[in-house]
Parts: structure tokens; C-alpha cells; sequence
């Protein structure tokens, strides 16, 4: 009956409508990285200039209103989108280079060394990111960008270690790694030939996702203050600050809000258009 | 085993925070014997592997120390605090699964319908949501515009008000429910998926059995299985993400001690609560494959490692 029809398609959905996705998600984490470079050398107002009266609603002049020290809200949630990407793409970058090389590590050592790595990591991956993260703020003297960007990175390392970790194993299995180490190749030469090309792909994908929960980790971060400070504020502070003023200037909690949702998911959705794009036989449900 | 690598792994990511524990409970102008006094009294001045050796003897004595700053008792304090946490996280997990699997579960079998399209963008939406954005849109609507619940804050008599703590949990709740049933929908849809595509529910089908019916007997037990490991992660994490959704709502929960300690390089209650959330998160864990382990009995003989 129609119940028989419904099963068999949905697991494919046509390839068309998996290009449509990956080209929202350019479109979205594009409009961002136009905001960001532009703020580079433009803002409509200075970031700590007080600009008008202490929360002003939305006119012509401010158009999302100003904060309790008449702020431009504007302008501090365009800088937002600097922010959100450097420290995206710092802490997926830290946490991609210590975690391929660690997971490497794994996958090469002995059995021991190797039950041992496996199981600290799996204990590091059962704490939330923001966890780990926090810990690694606290033990630094001062919060800054860097710190942040540092912290997520450490905390996210263990996840890609584990992923980099399951991956080699999976591709030291198949016969041209077999024929390569019998032919007499260096281990270096087989990591860089056949072992990083092959697991590549798949870390990309996660890398994308990652920098999506690296923003939030980062706002999360910011909004129980230990990000950066202003003028570096990323969108997690001027969420807490504007929590504080929420009856007059609602648009400062929620404008902020809306630039991070849009740039998580339009890395959400760029990670789900590649990994169909490369492989249209697995399906995006996980 | 494990426990015992979670406390090394504990114990020696809290030994590289720098800045002297005892330090920060003497004023600015200590002389250095003062110094010295004090960290013989927290037991930093010891070699390392001899404060290990006394930081596990304490853990099985349940002895979690005193806080500098207070000088109250880190089990009392988490204690107290966890009377509101784990309700608080308990809740909103029975929430999340009430959601998540009819919902998961509706938007895999009837995917073609608007509906289950709809849902499933939702659920991308509130993967990319942080729960704290959630938690100040809800104040915003629900406090603040229909004034129907408070925006936060706890009766400072706790559980001996019992209609008005309920009252303040339900933002909270409902909150952290939403933000884990975005996720949760996912793996059950995902779950759901493969049980459709399986070869044993085609058997079923053609032996005659009517589709519920086939999902029923067979589905259900093979699709809990990873359901329930993704559960026992996701009840470990609301647990320790329970951190944001008290600042929001200003709760005296474990998050907002953590939180505090950390400020403070209160080493001995950032300590403790980290102790009592690694233990529940690996007792959550176990209880999770048992639970598997019940559920698929071929689990029941040794489990390979991937």
C-alpha cells in the first residue's frame, strides 16, 4: 500500500536537491565572509563609539537599535561575523593538527599504546567540548581571542584524533598499503601517498561540521564571559550583555542569535552538500 | 579501568591549570611563609605522584576536601547543588525522548509528507541553535511578552517550595528538552531508516505481516540499539551542559559552582564537580550497554573493538 511506496526513495533523494543544499550553504557561510572582510577596513560606526543614546530603538540612522552604552548594534554584530571565523577556522585548524597527527600516532603504535590513547580519548570525547574548553580558558592568565581559539581547538583535537584514529586503520587494511610496505616504501611516504589522500575527504567533511560546533562552543564561551572582550566580542557577549536589557532592546538578544544560526547552518549544509556530492550512494541521515 | 584513566586524565589536566591554588586564598601581600603554611595545608607542596596517590585515597573515602574560598565541605556544596541539576537534567531527558522518538520515528516512515520534510529542517534549525539563544528567546516570549513563567532564579529554600522551584524549572527544562531532541530526532530518524531498508522487515512484509506490525516486532528492538548508546551520550552531556542553561536562568546548579570555582581557582570544588560528572557520565555509559546488551542479546558475547 502507500505505506510500501514511502520507504525505498526517501533513502536517496535525487542529486539535484544535494547541489541545491551545498549552494545554500556557500551562499550562507559566503555572505558571512563578505561581512567579515568588509569590516576589515568598514563599520557604520566604530565598535566602541558611542554612536547614539543608550538604547535607541531601530531608525534609519542605527537600524537595529543601540546597546546601554549607545552602542551600535549593527556594527558589533557585523564584527561578530570576523570573530565567529577566525576563531572557527583557528580552533578547526589547532584542533585538525594535533588531532591527525595524535590519531596517526594511534593507528602506528603498538597494541598497548594504543588501547591506552584510544581510551583516553574516548574518555575526553564523553565531556562536552565546552567543558574541556572552559578548563583550558581558566588555566590561562587572561581571556582573549587566542585563548578561546586555543581552548576549542585542544578540546575538539580528541574528536578528530579518534576519527583520523578509525580511519588509517580502515585503509592500512586494503592491499595497496600491504604492497607499498612490502615494496620496501619509507612510512612516511606511505602516510603522505596512500594513507592522507584516502582519509582526506571524510576529515573535510568533519571539519565542517566542527566549525559549526566550534561557534557555538566559542558564543557559549563568550556568554558566561570567558571569550574575548570587546572590541574583539564575538555574538555569545553581546547576547549576555543584551540579556541584561532585554525588555527595551529585544533586537540586541536577538540579532546576534540570528548571524550564528546562519553560519552554523550554512557550514552544516555545505558539509552535508559535500559529503553527497563525493559519495551520492550514503545517505545524509546521522 | 576506565575510571581509572578518567581520574588520571582528570587529575592532571587540573595540575596544569597554573596559578597557585593556595595562593589565591591569601591576600595580595602574603609573606612567603604564609605561602608556604598554606600550601602544606592544601597538600600542593607533595611531588605529584604522592598527591595522585592521596587525591584516589580520598576520592574512595568520598572525602572531596573543603573549598578555599568558602571552607564548606565540596561534597555538601555538590549536594546541594545537584538537587537542582539533576532534576533539572532528568527532566529534560524524559522530555527530549518524548519528543524525539515518536517525532524521529513519524518523520523516517511517512518521509515523502510535508510534515516530516518540515520536521526535519526544525531539527537541523535546533542542532544550530545554542541552547542559551533558546533559553533568552523563551524568557523573551514566555516571560517577558505573555508573562506566563518567571525568567529565572530558584526559591532560596529549594525543594521545600516545591510548587514554586517546579515553576522555575520549567523554562530551564523545557529549554535543554528542546535543544537534545533536535539531535535525538536525528539518530532516531537515521535509526528508523535502516530498520525500513533491512532486509528482516522485508522478510516480515512478504510472510504476510502488516507493515506496524513487521515495525513492531522487529523494528523497535533492532532500531533501539544504537538509539540507546546515542541516549546514554546525550544524558552524560545534558548533565554537564547544564552549565549555560543556569546562567541563563540564574539556577544554584552545579554549572553556576563549576563556574564560580573556576573564577576563583577553587581547586578543590572544580575538582569534585568534575569527579561527580565523570562518574556519572561513565556509569550512564554502563548502564547504556547493559541496556544494549538486553535489548540485542548477539551483543552479549564479546563486543569487537572498531
Amino acid at each position: 500500500m502507500s505505506e510500501t511506496t514511502t520507504i525505498a526513495p526517501a533513502q536517496r533523494k535525487p542529486a539535484k536537491s544535494r547541489s541545491a543544499i551545498f549552494a545554500i550553504g556557500l551562499i550562507l557561510v559566503g555572505l558571512h565572509v563578505a561581512i567579515a572582510l568588509t569590516t576589515v577596513f568598514w563599520t557604520p560606526y566604530g565598535a566602541m563609539e558611542t554612536a547614539g543614546m543608550r538604547l535607541e530603538a531601530p531608525s534609519a540612522a542605527h537600524w537595529l537599535g543601540t546597546d546601554r552604552l549607545g552602542r551600535d548594534f549593527l556594527t558589533l554584530v557585523m564584527i561578530g561575523s570576523r570573530i565567529a571565523l577566525i576563531v572557527g577556522i583557528g580552533a578547526v585548524g589547532i584542533g585538525a593538527a594535533i588531532g591527525v597527527v595524535l590519531g596517526l600516532l594511534a593507528a602506528f603504535a603498538t597494541k598497548f599504546l594504543d588501547d591506552v590513547l584510544a581510551a583516553m580519548l574516548d574518555i575526553l570525547i564523553a565531556f562536552p567540548v565546552l567543558l574541556l574548553a572552559m578548563l583550558v580558558v581558566a588555566a590561562s592568565s587572561e581571556a582573549s581571542l587566542w585563548t578561546a581559539t586555543l581552548a576549542l581547538g585542544i578540546a575538539m583535537s580528541a574528536i578528530v584524533a579518534r576519527l583520523t584514529r578509525i580511519l588509517v586503520k580502515r585503509v592500512l587494511q586494503n592491499d595497496f598499503v600491504t604492497a607499498a610496505r612490502t615494496s620496501g616504501s619509507a612510512w612516511p611516504s606511505i602516510v603522505l601517498r596512500h594513507i592522507l589522500p584516502n582519509i582526506w575527504p571524510t576529515l573535510i567533511v568533519n571539519f565542517a561540521l566542527q566549525f559549526g560546533i566550534a561557534i557555538i562552543a566559542e558564543a557559549s564561551l563568550s556568554y558566561l564571559g570567558l571569550g574575548a572582550p570587546l572590541p574583539n566580542a564575538s555574538w555569545g557577549r553581546l547576547l549576555q550583555e543584551a540579556q541584561g536589557t532585554v525588555y527595551t532592546a529585544p533586537l540586541g538578544a536577538i540579532a546576534p542569535g540570528i548571524a550564528l544560526v546562519s553560519l552554523v547552518i550554512g557550514a552544516n549544509l555545505l558539509a552535508d552538500g559535500m559529503r553527497e556530492l563525493r559519495d551520492p550512494t550514503r545517505s545524509t541521515q546521522r | 579501568m576506565s575510571l581509572l584513566v578518567a581520574f588520571m586524565v582528570l587529575f592532571f589536566l587540573l595540575r596544569l591549570l597554573p596559578g597557585d591554588p593556595s595562593a589565591s586564598l591569601l591576600s595580595v601581600g602574603a609573606s612567603p611563609e604564609q605561602i608556604a603554611a598554606a600550601r602544606a595545608q592544601v597538600g600542593s607542596d607533595l611531588p605529584l605522584g604522592e598527591q595522585f596517590v592521596k587525591f584516589l585515597t580520598d576520592i574512595f573515602r568520598l572525602d572531596l576536601g573543603t573549598s578555599f574560598v568558602s571552607g564548606v565541605p565540596v561534597a555538601d556544596e555538590v549536594g546541594e547543588r545537584l538537587s537542582v541539576t539533576l532534576p533539572l537534567t532528568l527532566m529534560a531527558f524524559a522530555l527530549a525522548i518524548l519528543i524525539s522518538v515518536p517525532l524521529g520515528i513519524l518523520s523516517a516512515v511517512k518521509s515523502e509528507r510535508w510534515y516530516a520534510q518540515v520536521l526535519s529542517v526544525v531539527s537541523q534549525l535546533g542542532i544550530a541553535v545554542p541552547a542559551f539563544w533558546l533559553g533568552i528567546l523563551l524568557v523573551l516570549v514566555f516571560s517577558i511578552n505573555l508573562r506566563w513563567l518567571p525568567s529565572g532564579g530558584f526559591p532560596t529554600r529549594g525543594w521545600e517550595e516545591p510548587l514554586d522551584a517546579v515553576t522555575k524549572l520549567i523554562l530551564p527544562v523545557v529549554t535543554v528538552a528542546l535543544i537534545m531532541s533536535a539531535a535525538l530526532m536525528r539518530y532516531v530518524r537515521a535509526a528508523t531508516f535502516d530498520v525500513l531498508g533491512s532486509d528482516y522487515l522485508r522478510t516480515a512484509r512478504a510472510m504476510g505481516d502488516s507493515f506496524a506490525g513487521a515495525l513492531r516486532r522487529h523494528g523497535l528492538r533492532n532500531g533501539a540499539i544504537p538509539v540507546i548508546s546515542i541516549l546514554g551520550i546525550e544524558l552524560g552531556s545534558a548533565f554537564l551542559g547544564a552549565v549555560v542553561i543556569e546562567r541563563v536562568f540564574t539556577l544554584p546548579g552545579l554549572g553556576s559552582m563549576l563556574l564560580l570555582a573556576i573564577e576563583q581557582r577553587d581547586y578543590p570544588n572544580i575538582q569534585g564537580v568534575l569527579l561527580l560528572s565523570t562518574l556519572l557520565v561513565l556509569v550512564v555509559g554502563f548502564i547504556a550497554d547493559i541496556l544494549q546488551r538486553l535489548v540485542d542479546p548477539r551483543l552479549r558475547s564479546e563486543r569487537a573493538r572498531i
